[in-house]
């Protein structure tokens, strides 16, 4: 066995030293931050380090699950997450359905490359945008009072600020996140459709018997990966737009720990409330996987 | 597609005229902010103050707040140091991508096995946020380029998809090369490398765009705005509305400044939006067959 091992590094020195970088950044970036979860059990010190902290024990999940704040951010985070969820998942499947009927292949390219667009906006920039646009004075209300509406301060205003977020995603994805389906519907067998029409079915009936259950699995795995990051939810744009005035509904777990964590220092603390999301996060998604797999035979391992 | 041949009902002409109508309505969706914001960087402050930012066409054209942005060092600054991440921090990746995938790909390597789970681990777990920035401190990099550059040099997503792709080329390519006596290094750069242009340009693009987009690590990592990216110079525009940051330290004649008053600065921050936006949505139309594989090459793996 050790023979084998020499001889094989012996003929394979040149590929292995080729794996060394990696090996030493994903070393250092991945598995010492692994180790550095160690600090939840402990009272961190940066100037005492990890071998030098005091140990506490469970003390810090104990003070999160005890804080009024931290059920409140944990109930936030599911909260825009579920409604995103919603959201975001049906409309790119209407989308690429809605596409797929069109017989014209430049009108379709031409709405396709235009629905992608909002994509390629930094998110900066787009919370740029719409603190712009989504203020007091701005075009939305401007539109709104044309329509005879009341404006609505929305970036301040905690009962609807989960909407900017969850809408403005909808709006800056839906193209994109139709490509998948998109794709998945080439694959389906053009004879089925001619069968279909055989026995007289219609355009929305073929809709509903050829074409959707050909993406089911797409959807099937996508709606798994999604449950899977539903305590994750993408904090970036809501670290951008939030400010004290919407925490009632804003504050998230992510948005939670870079405040209290990167901000305050208060680092044991923030990352207990972060290993929580993780846990929770790879429950959701061993759990999603399972029951996919028992009722639809789709699952992701 | 002989299904689009049948003739058409009129029930089936109720239901193209819908479905053409919901999409030409989508798409309308989908380009009105970018234009609005496009007409009123062109306008005329004191106009688009009076219609709180709704205007169809520009009125009273002006390029000031243009000329504000193109005299503005920060701006430039910027993209000169964005162009630096991209550039070094996608080819660091490229290099890492390729070198480890060859390993990976190759026959008959031992530990080719261990150091897959070695880095398959890391996919599924991860210390997060607090332990890395610990981390990073303690390495010293804050406040250097290296905090951005050096985490983001390997990526393990990557690194499988590239692998996919050597372990699908013909295994007869690399044996003709091993007996004339090639080494690893030679069959990488002259056979698989070149045989994977289509794969490497799909993870260079996204390569490319997540450094564009990068702003929360510049946030937490950098303090100096010599070292800012683009994207945390228009943070602090658009996001805090940073005057200083705003009218740099340019010199220009216009007939308002950032400080004249709202409807200047929104005009100001407009123009900054459009400097930085349209190059990329001039481009990615020309690109579009790259991404809309990326995204299939990213689903097939996960």
């Amino acid at each position: 066995m050790l023979r084998r091992l020499k001889l094989d590094l012996q003929r394979n020195y040149q590929a292995y030293l080729m794996a060394i970088p990696s090996i030493v950044l994903i070393f250092i970036f991945c598995y010492i931050p692994m180790y550095g979860i160690l600090i939840v059990f402990q009272d961190y010190k940066p100037q005492a380090g990890i071998l030098g902290s005091e140990w506490v024990g469970l003390a810090n999940f104990a003070k999160f699950f005890q804080s009024p704040h931290a059920l409140k951010v944990v109930r936030n985070t599911l909260f825009i997450s579920v409604y995103s969820l919603l959201v975001n998942f049906p409309f790119p499947i209407i989308l690429a359905l809605l596409l797929n009927e069109v017989r014209s292949q430049a009108f379709k390219r031409t709405v396709q490359t235009i629905s992608y667009m909002p994509y390629f906006i930094s998110t900066v920039v787009i919370c740029g945008m719409l603190k712009s646009f989504m203020a007091y004075d701005g075009v939305i209300n401007e539109i709104i009072k044309i329509f005879g509406g009341e404006p609505q301060s929305f970036l301040s205003n905690a009962a609807l600020f989960p909407s900017v977020i969850v809408f403005s995603d909808l709006w800056q994805s839906i193209g994109w996140n139709s490509i998948i389906y998109m794709a998945a519907l080439t694959s389906i067998d053009p004879d089925l459709y001619e069968a279909a029409r055989m026995d007289g079915c219609g355009r929305l009936r073929q809709m509903w018997h050829i074409t959707i259950p050909g993406i089911v699995p797409t959807m099937t795995i996508l709606l798994i990966l999604s449950v899977g990051g539903l305590l994750a939810a993408n904090s970036d744009k809501i670290l951008l737009l939030y400010s004290p005035l919407t925490y009632e509904t804003g504050d998230v777990i992510g948005t939670f720990i870079y405040r209290q964590g990167l901000q305050g220092g208060d680092y044991s603390y923030s990352e207990a409330v972060g290993l929580f999301q993780t846990v929770i996060n790879f429950l959701l998604l061993v759990f999603a996987n399972w029951f996919s797999n028992k009722t639809t035979e789709t699952s992701l391992w | 597609m002989s299904r689009h041949h049948q003739k058409r009902t009129p029930g089936d002409i109720v239901l193209d005229t819908v479905i053409h109508v919901l999409l030409i309505f989508l798409a309308l969706i989908c380009l009105y902010p970018l234009y609005q914001v496009v007409v009123v960087s062109i306008s005329d402050p004191s106009t688009v103050m009076k219609k709180n930012g709704l205007l169809l066409l520009p009125q009273g054209i002006q390029f000031d707040a243009y000329k504000i942005v193109f005299a503005n060092k920060n701006i430039a600054t910027g993209f000169m140091n964005t162009i630096f991440y991209i550039v070094v921090g996608t080819s660091l990746q490229f290099l890492t991508t390729v070198m480890t995938a060859y390993v990976l790909a190759k026959k008959n390597v031992m530990l080719k096995k261990a150091i897959m789970v070695y880095f398959t681990i890391t996919m599924y777990f991860g210390g997060g946020i607090i332990p890395f920035f610990l981390l990073i401190n303690r390495m010293h990099l804050m406040n250097t380029p290296w905090a951005i550059l050096l985490p983001g040099a390997c990526s393990v997503w990557n690194i499988i998809i590239m692998r996919t792709q050597f372990v699908n080329i013909p295994d007869g390519l690399k044996e003709v090369a091993m007996i004339d006596g090639a080494s690893d290094f030679t069959i990488l750069t002259r056979i698989l490398i070149p045989l994977s242009g289509a794969v490497i340009a799909v993870l260079v693009l996204f390569s490319a765009v997540g450094y564009w987009n990068m702003w929360y690590e510049p946030m937490i990592f950098l303090t100096k705005r010599s070292q800012y990216p683009i994207q945390s110079v228009l943070r602090e525009i658009l996001i805090d509305s940073n005057e200083q940051m705003m009218a740099g330290a340019g010199q220009v004649q216009t007939k308002f400044t950032v400080h004249t008053n709202a409807a200047a600065m929104t005009l100001v921050k407009y123009a900054n939006i459009v400097v930085c936006t349209v190059p990329i949505l001039v481009i990615y139309p020309f690109l579009q067959k790259y991404f809309v594989k990326g995204v299939m090459v990213g689903s097939l793996k996960g």
